[in-house]
């Protein structure tokens, strides 16, 4: 069966092998994972965000377990975009697959210097603009919750990285995701991938603190899935750019659902820790399930949803 | 394969997938589960056989994560246990009930499948004609059952057991065959001051022989170990327990602070995977 799929952008179109990729921040750079399976049989993966400079991140604790999901406060520690091209990038299959930098600035003027710097990576196929990371400060969060600083911020970067397909990350954390998601367009997105994690918080009772040291942090995990499904349906019945769906993946199954959704391509987030082959096997089972249904092609079920 | 937990059926969830069998991820299957000390309904340690992994290169201090199926949805993190011992006949982890995830890994039962990936993290520094001392704090004797059993010459190490549990319940047979082994137990407040003078001493006669510390417990032992092994300038190891998602390195949720003699100048001063990096660090390269 055909597992590929072309992410039809207005500027590029991104062409993956198949439409399972992992999530920024829950896969490493990629090279972490290799002992597990094969990078190169994924459709591609999302490196943790990139910074122009090195980040610390924030103070631990920076991970809780919830029910069926977890809570982040990471903070986007990286080791910079120079550090990724010069050392990680050389070691990553991305002649095979595709490579894709998640881009994390705390201002329009930074996010445009980052774009700059990436767009002659013959290395690096697409990027993911992070504008609704809840865990940093400065921009992040606020930039995924104002229509007009998230298409600020697409400008940027497509104008930043001409030769770039462009995926701008939406967040959950807002009114109407629909509305950020036709602004983003408006203002040049090739695609749009949602949704980042859903701000959530956890207290130990006994002593009556937050279990975060940053008190409040992003929620992941299956747990999600049906606030996920409900953004990629909202989010591609309003826009006529290809959507990449993820929020709580752990099946083949709910690959299906995302697709019939209105996805085009998933991404497979904190699965990867609860499985670290869990990314390729959906990769192996895909087509297995998709010929027991009689599905023959991805794209044809991309947002076939029968409503009434 | 479906998973039923909590009496619901989450199979039209759709599969929570099993490891796919290669080198470092595998499915083992339960050979036994052996409560110590008090047995019973109050039993809370056990050690826990499982099938053999493949993986002859495996060091004491080493780790493995443990994701019994039965977690299915509800517990998504795997669980980080130290390799107690491993033959080509099986991998003995041992463990105490905390919460919910040990608690399920008591109720496992032979036959049962879990997921296993490792081995994780680096290990104890084995150095064969150096005076070593080993400080175990609880569960923190699980790695040394292995480091013992490895040790070219037995001869050259001790160990320092500080518990608050019966001394039946924790896997010290294998430990006393080979080494002499110091057993303090916490019952009443003046047993901890005991415990601390103890580790004073024997650190600071460590230091003096030129020998190694190696320590592994919980938080607070371990903080106690750090502050003498620094100001009498022992060569000292700790393995740290912090929370891990991954166990890969890939979720940066269980980094520790590093010092200003990290050797990595980037990370001086930074955040460091205990998982990868560790869980072993020698003493000066970490704060507390
Ligand atoms: C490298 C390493 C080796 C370990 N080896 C052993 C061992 O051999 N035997 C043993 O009994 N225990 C060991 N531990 C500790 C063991 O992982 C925890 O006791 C266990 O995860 C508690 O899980 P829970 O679901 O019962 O507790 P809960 O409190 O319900 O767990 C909630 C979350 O916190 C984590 N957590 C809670 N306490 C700890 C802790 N002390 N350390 C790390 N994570 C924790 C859990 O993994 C889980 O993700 C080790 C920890 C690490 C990091
Ligand atoms: C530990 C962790 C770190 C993450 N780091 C990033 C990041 O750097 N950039 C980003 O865009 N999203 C990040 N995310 C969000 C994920 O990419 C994803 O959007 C979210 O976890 C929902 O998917 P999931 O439920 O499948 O995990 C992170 C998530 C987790 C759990
Ligand atoms: S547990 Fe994920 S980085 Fe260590």
């Amino acid at each position: 069966m055909d597992l590929s799929v072309t992410l039809r952008g207005q500027r590029h179109n991104l062409v993956l092998k198949n439409p399972v990729l992992t999530a920024s921040g829950t896969f490493g750079y990629g090279l972490e994972y290799a002992p597990y399976g094969d990078l190169s049989s994924l459709g591609g993966f999302v490196v943790k965000g990139l910074s122009l400079t090195p980040r610390l991140g924030n103070t631990p604790p920076r991970i809780v377990e919830t029910t069926a999901g977890m809570l982040n406060s990471v903070g986007l520690q990286n080791d910079g975009v120079e550090y990724f091209l010069s050392e990680t990038l050389p070691k990553l299959p991305w002649r095979e697959t595709a490579v894709i930098a998640n881009i994390y600035a705390g201002s329009t003027e930074e996010f445009a210097m980052l774009a700059d710097r990436l767009d002659g990576e013959e290395g690096v196929s697409a990027l993911e603009v992070n504008i609704s990371c809840p865990n940093v400060k400065k921009g992040g969060a606020q930039f995924g919750q104002d229509p007009v600083l998230a298409a600020e911020v697409t400008r940027a970067v497509r104008e930043g990285a001409p030769h770039k397909h462009i995926i701008v990350k939406l967040s959950p954390n807002v009114t109407s995701i629909a509305e950020m998601a036709r602004s983003v367009e408006k203002a040049g997105a090739d695609s749009i991938s949602c949704i980042n994690t859903l701000l959530g918080m956890s207290i130990d009772y006994r002593s009556r603190r937050p279990r975060l040291h940053n008190v409040v942090g992003g929620l992941s995990g299956p747990a999600i899935k049906p606030v996920a499904v409900r953004c990629v349906w909202e989010v591609s019945k309003s826009v006529g750019i290809p959507v990449i769906g993820l929020g709580g993946i752990v099946s083949c199954q709910d690959i299906l659902e995302f697709i019939i959704a209105g996805a085009s391509a998933i991404q497979v987030g904190t699965a990867n820790f609860m499985n670290p082959a869990a990314a390729f096997e959906l990769v192996k089972d895909l087509p297995v399930l998709c010929s027991e249904l009689g599905i023959s092609s991805i794209e044809e079920l991309t947002g076939s949803l029968q409503i009434g | 394969m479906g998973v039923i937990f909590c009496g619901v059926d989450y199979r039209w969830l759709g599969e929570v997938k099993n490891a796919m069998n290669n080198e470092k991820c595998c499915d083992l299957s339960v050979l036994d589960l052996v409560p110590f000390g008090q047995t019973g309904a109050e039993s809370i340690f056990y050690a826990l056989r499982l099938s053999a992994p493949n993986w002859p290169a495996w060091q004491p201090g080493q780790f493995v994560m443990v994701r019994p199926h039965s977690f299915g949805y509800e517990i998504p993190w795997a669980r980080p246990l130290g390799i107690c011992h491993m033959t080509t006949q099986h991998l003995i982890c041992f463990f105490q009930v905390l919460g919910r995830g040990t608690k399920r890994l008591s109720q496992l039962r032979p036959g049962e499948q879990v997921a296993v990936w490792g081995p994780l993290g680096n290990g104890f520094a084995i150095e064969k004609d150096r005076p070593t001392l080993l400080l175990a704090g609880g569960m923190g004797i699980v790695p040394f059952v292995g480091y013992v059993h490895r040790h070219p010459q037995p001869w050259n190490v001790s160990m320092v057991f500080g518990h608050r549990a019966a001394v039946d319940c924790y896997p010290v047979d294998s430990i006393n065959e080979r080494i002499p082994l110091d057993s303090l137990r916490e019952t009443v407040p003046g047993d901890l001051d005991n415990l601390i003078f103890t580790l004073q001493e024997r650190i600071h006669d460590c230091a003096d022989q030129d020998g190694l510390v190696l320590a592994c417990g919980p938080r607070p032992f371990l903080r106690t170990v750090h502050r003498f092994a620094i100001s009498f300038g022992a060569r000292a190891q700790l393995s740290l327990e912090n929370q891990m998602a991954c166990g890969v390195g890939a979720c940066l949720g269980c980094v520790t602070k590093t010092s200003d003699k990290w050797a990595d100048k980037r990370h001086k001063d930074g955040f460091v995977q205990v998982c990868t990096k560790g869980p072993v660090f020698w003493a000066d390269q970490i704060q507390f």
